[in-house]
């Protein structure tokens, strides 16, 4: 079931077209990944989705019903240009963001207190904002968007700011929300992190959706049927032994042996491929060849 | 609602915990209390008694100085170049020296002094001596003395109010003058002072990049109107505390040292009283008194109607302004940039404050009814006027006016705020800012 389903959403600025007629379907559970260049109008869709700006055409269905301002209470929103009051204290303030989502002030304190203790800033709660550094406003920013467990998660470039070692531990979180039954969409350029945790993707490429599905079902639809093998002994025997429809694309010499790739005709014959090989050599490596989210995004953005 | 409920108390709690505003709340009212009572105070210390000796070569005005409580007058016998050397030794404060005239009578006088005579002293000679030159030369016009001393029969103006009733009251066109002023320019310090800082709050909320993440929970006309009246009530808890304190000080004040004021207080009162009316001299002041005056004429203010339109336009030229200054901070990045936005809304702000003199002069006048409709200087024109009476439907009509303005430009304001706080990088130019207002 799509948790979230947006239809025909059209949104112009003045003279410039945000959004041409796109749609997306998150479903539910899913960690989907909004892709996109700078300017594609990704921000444009997340701002949408949460009732920032309305749509000039196209409607926004959430769990099942047109959005409302009900809605705000179930999505959390964690927006690229984030930022807390400088002056307020620390725990005031995440108090303030909390109850502003619709938490009760003694539930907003008792989560907080957890999510304080669990990222080891609670020694900070009585502390300024500006004395905080940008990790640490960047983890507080994180826990008071996910503290009144909304069901639609969006994080717009959630990565930026933080360092390695919190990276993983903010990858970590939002699969462990995703596995407690949350929805994610986020939107990045970081396509590493894309093909790690998301489980679909949507491209938007000037305005226009160009490409949504599954990570999986895409990058087959991607894959040309190219083939990586590495071998003991001399490239020659290739040569001499594969069809003539078996086209090398790319051969050499490693430490150890070669190194080939080859596009088939078809993926059948990659038995026959094996089978040709295994008379004449040692096979110490075979396998597909899966275009990188990356090399998609790039071929399809430059293609479009 | 709930929301704004919650924006109205975070604006309003960040602000009130502020250092600044509790040193304001503080240093404000001791400004104020000190303004009205250490001028009392000043006037008792140069209360001490002048002696003025004479050199009249003249002789003619030998007799024309009458001593009075404050002012002493002797002849000194000898001539002016050994009185100025020996009147400090003979314990005289000036020398009065009254030189042999050019033709009949003379026409400069001189007061030596090695202090400043001060003006009380200044005033009275000048019109001792007007009044005895005045009498002289009707004299020898030939005037008889029963029409000289009929003459000095002075007018006693007083300003009476009268209602559809036909209830009389005393009226001081002073009082209202400063009470208006008073009025007026506290209204307009506070429209500036909250107005800028509900300008700031939406530019703090841009740069710091907060705002998306608020507007994520909350309309962003919510937001601002949130600010806007969670600055009026940090407002009206700065007037109410400089209220309250300025009291207590003056009260506490005067019940410490209530004799001596007491005293002062009567002879301010006295001498407000010739001031008013230059050709007065002391004697005036037998006649009746104007301390009791100047009090009917304070207790004839109709206090409910003046607290009561305060407060309204106190509130309402606020929240009209609070508008566009939410508008302005939301159009622009830094501070630096709200310049030119700010202009042509302090224009008409800066104008009612210019025109107080004048509506003041006529209070009823084209101009002072004008001024007290248009709805950016109502709410100082009109609390200028509003000491003299305004006829109710005037008051009515520019408080309906004001009303329905401060719906219209909120409703602008909101729509350019809207837009205006997720604009970053280039200032937009009015045009821009119009756009911004058309779109749906």
């Amino acid at each position: 079931m799509d948790l979230l389903v947006a239809e025909n959403i059209s949104k112009t600025f003045a003279k410039h077209r945000a959004l041409n007629n796109v749609s997306i379907n998150v479903p539910e559970g899913s960690i989907y990944g909004l892709l996109g260049p700078n300017g594609a109008g990704k921000t444009t869709l997340i701002r949408i989705i949460n009732q920032i700006t309305g749509p000039d055409t196209g409607s926004i269905i959430l769990n099942g019903e047109p959005l409302h301002p009900n809605h705000i209470a179930n999505i959390g929103y964690l927006p690229e240009e984030r930022g807390l009051y400088k002056k307020m204290k620390v725990g005031e303030q995440a108090i303030y963001l909390a109850m502003l989502k619709g938490l009760s002030k003694r539930d907003a304190i008792s989560q907080l207190k957890v999510w304080f203790e669990k990222y080891d800033i609670a020694p900070w709660w009585d502390k300024k904002v500006e004395e905080l550094s940008k990790g640490m406003a960047q983890k507080v920013q994180f826990i008071v968007t996910i503290l009144h467990k909304p069901k639609l998660l969006i994080f717009d470039e959630p990565f930026s700011g933080f360092d390695p070692i919190n990276q993983e531990l903010l990858k970590a979180e939002i699969l462990g929300l995703r596995d407690e039954g949350a929805t994610v969409i986020f939107s990045t350029h970081n396509m590493a992190s894309v093909e790690e945790i998301c489980d679909h993707i949507a491209l938007i490429n000037k305005s226009e959706k160009i490409l949504e599905g599954s990570v999986s079902e895409i990058r087959d639809t991607y894959k040309k049927g190219t083939y990586e093998l590495e071998y003991d002994g001399n490239e020659i025997i290739l040569e001499k032994f594969l069809p003539s429809n078996f086209k090398i694309v790319e051969k050499n010499k490693i430490t150890q042996g070669h190194r080939s790739i080859i596009k088939l005709p078809s993926p059948k014959d990659a038995n026959e491929l094996l089978r040709i090989m295994m008379e004449h050599t040692n096979i110490r490596l075979f396998k597909e060849i899966i275009p990188s989210m990356n090399e998609i995004f790039i071929n399809k953005v430059t293609q479009d | 609602m709930n929301k704004i409920w919650l924006v109205i108390q975070r604006e309003y709690l960040t602000r009130v915990q502020k250092k600044s505003f509790i040193i304001m709340s503080i240093l404000g009212p001791v400004l104020m209390a000190a303004l009205m009572i250490v001028p009392v105070y000043l006037a008792k210390m140069s209360d001490e008694v002048k002696t003025v000796g004479i050199v009249d070569e003249s002789g003619f005005f030998i007799e024309a100085f009458e001593n009075t409580e404050k002012i002493k007058f002797n002849v000194m016998h000898m001539d002016i170049d050994d009185a100025k050397k020996a009147y400090e030794t003979m314990s005289y404060d000036m020398v009065l020296y009254i030189p042999e005239p050019a033709y009949t009578y003379p026409s400069k006088i001189f007061i030596y002094s090695s202090k400043e005579p001060g003006m009380l002293v200044e005033n009275y000679i000048r019109s001792s001596i007007n009044n005895d030159l005045r009498t002289m030369r009707l004299k020898d016009a030939g005037v008889s003395k029963d029409v000289i001393s009929a003459m000095k029969n002075k007018i006693n103006l007083r300003s009476i109010s009268i209602d559809d009733t036909g209830k009389e009251e005393e009226r001081s066109g002073t009082l209202n003058l400063i009470l208006g002023f008073v009025l007026a320019l506290s209204i307009y310090f506070f429209i500036f002072m909250y107005g800028t800082q509900v300008m700031r709050g939406v530019l703090e909320e841009k740069t710091s990049r907060i705002i998306e993440v608020i507007i994520s929970s909350i309309k962003p006309f919510q937001l601002m109107m949130g600010k806007i009246i969670g600055i009026a009530f940090v407002g009206l808890t700065q007037l109410l505390l400089w209220v309250i304190l300025t009291g207590g000080i003056v009260t506490a004040v005067q019940s410490t040292f209530s004799s001596e004021l007491e005293q002062v207080q009567q002879y301010q009162a006295q001498k407000t009283g010739q001031m008013m009316d230059p050709s007065n001299n002391v004697e005036v002041t037998k006649d009746y008194s104007k301390t009791t005056e100047f009090l009917s004429a304070i207790l004839s203010i109709d206090f409910k109607v003046i607290i009561g339109s305060f407060l309204f336009y106190f509130l309402f030229g606020y929240l009209l302004y609070g508008a566009l200054f939410a508008a302005v901070g939301s159009a622009v990045d830094n501070e630096t940039d709200t310049q030119q936005f700010i202009m042509p809304i302090t224009i008409p702000l800066i104008l009612s404050i210019v025109s107080i003199q004048s509506v003041a002069n006529n209070p009823d006048g084209p101009l002072a009814f004008w001024l007290s409709m248009i709805p950016f200087t109502s709410p100082v024109s009109m609390m200028v006027r509003i000491p003299y009476g305004v006829p109710y439907w005037q008051l009515g009509l520019s408080m309906l006016i004001l009303t329905l303005s401060f719906v219209l430009f909120t409703w602008f304001a909101g729509k350019i705020y809207r837009i205006g706080i997720l604009m970053y990088g280039k200032k937009p130019s009015y045009k821009e800012i119009w756009k911004w207002i058309k779109y749906s």
